[in-house]
């Protein structure tokens, strides 16, 4: 690994234990506004925790450093996640998550670059992501700046046509710097998303489109070191994508169970005993 | 409220003011039905009214782009499951496909968002539909400012981006009669249109003012009369509109509301007709950015014709918008009941 040490990644907190503070904090936000994409956030907070704390660079009093990794959330409903993330990450002010989605909060419900520190992009306009990426990581070569790209998706954009330009576009360019993160877990707004527009076999595509690609349980934080490894030491010319494969609503097993959907109904009492079934699985 | 919605790579981010814990309106959510109280609701006309022409007319099909649940079109996809095509999230294909369905025969109404059929989809809106005047019709959720979720999710230039394209009718009904009335004429029209669509509970507004008013395409309609302001409104500014002429009276000013639900072609006969009786402060009330909606195409309209009464437009100022809650959001950017009555005092 050539990424610059920071006080995160030198912490002794453990990833597991990171991955439980951000499915925490997305969880007293969600009970905040009595609603939330807590599914995703609970699902997503193992990778979340694997960028925030092993693989990217970054400095939490300086979040425009010029020198720090580029993580785009494409996914602009998944910010109630990448929030628990900034604040765990030191980015954030704690005390800001009770705020989450209320006017005038630094902290809206859909993801947007001016209202948020360590926010890069606005997304939510699904799709975008990826080619915005391009961009950076193109400016980046052009500035001799080794930082990389890392962009989140949700296996719902790969439906939309400008993901799979951006996809071409990005190994035309042989652009060994940016690394595309996948969240697949099959569902989105109308049903799963394999039943929706089935973008399987996903690794045959990417790897057509001159991609490096790996395939992991998302929720696997060992294997998502591994891969988040791999994607930055490959010697390759070409863009690397980590398809993660992971459990709406993971670590909360009432929720997991539930029918779940895009937006997972979450009751008014049941906040507080998703967050009683964390406290009593607390990693170290 | 703070935020500058513009890059710049040395900003520094506004420190804001957060709400306290438990203060604050809180972020309408996608599934938050349009508050109106005092009006009984109906659930998801839009669904239930193309079931029923469905019944009547084989020709008609669905498609979405991943968003049936959220357009009411899910209605229709249980009640005709091998007529109904779920197209994901790629909403050019569905459009493109609509075109393809159109051109063997059918009539497709193909649901997403307003945001992503206006600005995503536009160019095969324009090429494959609009030039070739193929009966295909858009039905778009979340038009205008109807979510607290911020730009990517608020279609305030909706109306302007379609105004300029020729062939396409476009729709902005008020409430849920207008939509189920609207829905067997929209069938029924010969070319493309585009619909903004009220979906969930739909409150049932106008015929509670004026109860022998019917929906029809290309008519604006006279709700009520008034000899101090007429307000021409479209959407759900029209039950603004009626709210506010009710309050007003009560403060001694007499509103006539002139409801125009199809923006495109323009009743300019009725528009005319009213505007130019003289004596009454012109007053264009719209869920929509100021620049390129009903308000502009009113104003064209009477300068035109040479009729050129006190005008003024009430819409959406040219910004991008907050995130929040509704109300609040309403009542910041002039769309609220309040905040129109406030202006048209002013205004007099």
């Amino acid at each position: 690994m050539t990424i610059q040490a920071t006080a995160a990644t030198l912490s002794n907190m453990s990833l597991a234990r990171r991955a439980w503070e951000i499915r925490r904090k997305a969880l007293r936000m969600g009970e905040v506004q009595g609603q939330g994409y807590v599914g995703q956030a609970l699902g997503i907070a193992d990778v979340l925790s694997v960028s925030y704390f092993h693989a990217l660079a970054y400095r939490p009093d300086e979040p425009e450093w010029e020198g720090r990794d580029r993580f785009l959330l494409s996914i602009g409903h998944y910010a109630i996640a990448l929030y628990s993330a900034l604040i765990e990450a030191g980015i954030l002010p704690e005390q800001e998550l009770e705020t989450y989605g209320m006017d005038d909060s630094r902290l809206p419900m859909s993801g947007m670059a001016a209202y948020t520190p360590g926010m890069e992009i606005t997304g939510g306009s699904l799709g975008q992501g990826l080619g915005i990426g391009v961009g950076m990581a193109l400016g980046l070569k052009a500035k001799k700046n080794p930082a990389f790209v890392y962009n989140l998706m949700s296996d719902g954009e790969l439906g939309e046509g400008s993901t799979w330009e951006a996809a071409m576009s990005a190994a035309h360019h042989k652009l060994d710097n940016l690394v595309c993160i996948v969240d697949f877990n099959d569902q989105q707004a109308d049903g799963k998303s394999t039943d929706m527009l089935c973008s399987e076999p996903l690794g045959d595509k990417w790897a057509s489109f001159g991609w490096h690609v790996q395939r992991v349980d998302g929720n696997d934080i060992a294997a998502l070191v591994a891969a988040f490894d791999a994607a930055r030491d490959l010697k390759d010319a070409k863009p690397r994508v980590i398809i993660c494969d992971t459990i709406m609503c993971k670590g909360v097993p009432f929720l997991e169970q539930r029918e779940i959907t895009h937006f997972v109904r979450v009751e008014a009492d049941e906040w507080q005993k998703a967050l009683a079934v964390l406290d009593a699985n607390r990693p170290e | 409220m703070n935020a500058t919605h513009k890059y710049d790579p040395h900003r520094k981010w506004e420190a804001r003011t957060p709400p306290k814990p438990g203060e604050g309106g809180r972020t309408s959510a996608m599934i938050a039905s349009l508050a109106a109280e005092g009006y009984e609701t109906v659930s998801a006309p839009f669904g239930h009214a193309l079931v029923e022409e469905a019944k009547k007319n084989d020709r008609i099909v669905g498609l979405t782009a991943d968003l049936s649940k959220y357009t009411d079109l899910h209605i229709f996809a249980q009640a005709f499951p091998e007529r109904f095509y779920q197209m994901g999230m790629a909403e050019q294909v569905m459009i493109s496909a609509a075109a393809g369905m159109a051109r063997e025969g059918f009539i497709p109404f193909a649901t997403t968002y307003a945001v992503f059929a206006s600005r995503r989809a536009y160019d095969f809106i324009a090429m494959a539909i609009a030039e070739e005047y193929l009966p295909v019709k858009i039905v778009c959720a979340l038009p205008g400012l109807t979510t607290g979720y911020g730009p990517s999710h608020q279609a305030t230039e909706d109306l302007a981006i379609f105004r300029g394209l020729p062939n396409l009718t476009i729709v902005d009904p008020c409430d849920a009669i207008d939509v189920v009335e609207a829905v067997p004429a929209i069938a029924a029209h010969e070319g493309p249109v585009y619909m903004r669509l009220p979906r969930g509970k739909v409150p049932s507004v106008i015929r509670q003012h004026c109860p022998d008013y019917k929906f029809e395409l290309g008519k604006a309609k006279l709700l009520r009369d008034g000899k101090d302001v007429l307000v021409i409104a479209s959407g759900f500014m029209t039950m603004r509109a009626l709210d506010a002429a009710v309050e007003l009276e009560a403060q001694g000013i007499s509103a006539a509301v002139l409801h125009c639900p199809t923006i495109k072609p323009l009743d300019t006969e009725t528009i005319l007709a009213e505007a130019g009786k003289g004596g009454r402060l012109v007053v264009t009330a719209e869920n929509h950015t100021k620049v390129g909606g009903l308000g502009e195409a009113v104003a064209s309209t009477l300068l035109t014709h040479g009729v050129t009464p006190a005008f003024r437009m009430i819409g959406l100022p040219d910004q991008f918008l907050d995130a929040g809650a509704l109300p609040t959001l309403h009542d910041r950017y002039g769309i609220s009941t309040a905040a129109m009555i406030t202006q048209i005092r002013g205004w007099l």
